[in-house]
């Protein structure tokens, strides 16, 4: 499975909505994850690919993990795994 | 409905191992938060806390207490034990018959749980220590305080997460304040401070790493604390009578439900508690001089807070004064009410304003006068605690200078 795949997986677990529903434009916002579910999602990403995200839930959006939207995440994830698994 | 005055106070916090030392430490504004010194502690990604150092068990307890004793049972014995000695009460016939303990306390002996859980799991062995069960449950420091004084009435724990404290002197207040007991022993502590506490709390990715800036613009987030604080909470009738040094008077106080999220804070449950403790007392909105925030530094809580205190006091917002003393003792969890108590008797006793430490840059969304880095002194009649828990649950409440 792609981390594309994989990401849509995820975050249309954490939505309760059919992954045919989630594009790579979603944001998280539009898919009614709220603050605990980001905090859901972002431990499934690091239990799914085996990295750590540099997430505090505080600032979610300042970090350098960009959440913005699912295009954003999967991009994140990519740079994660380059570095953490280099 | 009886007067209620405090005669004694202890604690053992990571500014102190004494009262007279932690107020020492406020006024200094000084930081008790470092970094941890527990095993594992290099698979944590948060590895900061306020702990309790330079403490050896051995040096309070002896074998067969420390067999039974958590570490938050042995800090609140060591507080206790300073605020009895200092109210000066001997616990016999039928004041022993009549006062109790009421504490507040969130995870029990974590500690306990997490070295026996090492035994189990970790060490693979099928036996743990008999007494694991008596150590660890959350009213063990509260037993253990009733048996060192004698203490035969009403005593429990309250458990509302970071609000425990403030229930249990609410509760230990309305006994004093309705004649059941003339004297009642309050207050509440905590330890979590091992891997599995801390590794829990980093989970809700709310912990900062670096430190605890309350209502700074650059704040990212609570860092945990551990410790007690204990009171002595007497009838001020039966104060008088046998001459003690009354610290401060317990006003009143109000509790209240958000009834909405289980993390998220709520400005009107925060209102309502603060602006129901200000009625119990009697007092008016325009008499608060200072207020001891629950101030943990998270994104949520401090905006939440100040937008309440905004709305319950008016124009006279921008005229108290409101600072968040876990930026140098930590968030002691169920024990924080407690140790911040110290802050209200020491601004409406000694007039000293215990600072928010930490606090870099201005938030717009925090905008009172929240005693940025040094103490401050000036005369305050008044002053408040908030305490506002995970699961929406809040307790505040109101000290007044003592006047006879």
């Amino acid at each position: 499975m792609s981390i594309k795949q994989r990401v849509i997986e995820i975050i249309a677990e954490q939505a309760v909505l059919d992954p045919k529903d989630i594009t790579m434009d979603s944001t998280l916002e539009d898919l009614g994850i709220d603050s605990l579910g980001l905090v859901e999602s972002i431990f499934a990403i690091e239990e799914s690919f085996d990295i750590e995200v540099p997430f505090n839930a505080n600032a979610p959006t300042e970090g350098e993990f960009d959440i913005s939207t699912i295009a954003s995440i999967v991009a994140g994830i990519e740079k994660l795994m380059a570095e953490q698994k280099a | 409905m009886k007067r209620v005055v405090i005669t004694g106070a202890g604690s053992i916090n990571a500014l102190g191992h004494t009262v007279p030392e932690t107020l020492a430490a406020m006024r200094e504004g000084r930081c008790g938060i470092c970094e941890l010194d527990i095993p594992d502690v290099d698979r944590l990604a948060i590895k900061i806390g306020g702990q309790v150092r330079n403490y050896e068990p051995e040096d309070r307890f002896n074998r067969q207490q420390l067999a039974l004793y958590d570490r938050f049972t042995q800090f609140t014995l060591i507080a206790a034990r300073e605020a009895i000695a200092q109210s000066g009460l001997k616990f016999s016939g039928e004041l022993a018959a009549r006062a109790g303990v009421v504490l507040g306390n969130s995870g029990g002996g974590m500690t306990t749980l997490d070295e026996n859980y090492r035994t189990v799991y970790e060490d693979g062995k099928n036996r743990v220590h008999p007494f694991v069960v008596p150590k660890l449950m959350n009213n063990a420091a509260a037993s253990h305080v009733s048996m060192e004084f004698n203490l035969k009435g009403p005593s429990f724990t309250v458990s509302t997460a970071c609000a425990s404290s403030n229930h249990a002197m609410a509760q230990a207040f309305q006994i004093v304040h309705g004649g059941a007991s003339p004297v009642m022993i309050a207050g509440g502590s905590e330890s979590m401070l091992c891997f599995g506490g801390v590794k829990a709390w980093e989970g809700l990715r709310v912990m900062s790493k670096d430190g605890c800036r309350p209502f700074s613009a650059n704040r990212n987030g609570m860092v945990q604390g551990e410790g007690a604080g204990i009171f002595v909470f007497e009838e001020l009738e039966h104060a008088k009578k046998r001459g003690a040094e009354v610290l401060a008077e317990v006003g009143g106080f109000a509790m209240s439900s958000d009834a909405a999220d289980i993390v998220m804070p709520s400005k009107n449950g925060a209102s309502r508690a603060i602006a129901g403790a200000m009625r119990d007392a009697k007092i008016n909105p325009s008499d608060v001089g200072y207020i001891n925030a629950h101030g943990t530094g998270t994104a949520a809580n401090d905006k939440t807070e100040s937008a309440a205190v905004a709305d319950v006091f008016g124009a006279h917002a921008d005229k108290l004064m409101i600072s968040s003393t876990k930026s140098m003792h930590g968030h002691l969890i169920g024990g924080t009410g407690a140790v911040e108590l110290l802050a209200c008797i020491m601004a409406v006793k000694d007039g000293v304003i215990a600072p928010t430490i930490g606090y870099e840059e201005a938030d717009p969304e925090c905008a009172l006068d929240v005693v940025p880095n040094e103490a401050r002194e000036t005369v305050v009649d008044v002053a408040l605690s908030n305490a506002f828990a995970f699961g929406g649950l809040n307790a505040v409440l109101a000290l007044k200078k003592f006047k006879d």
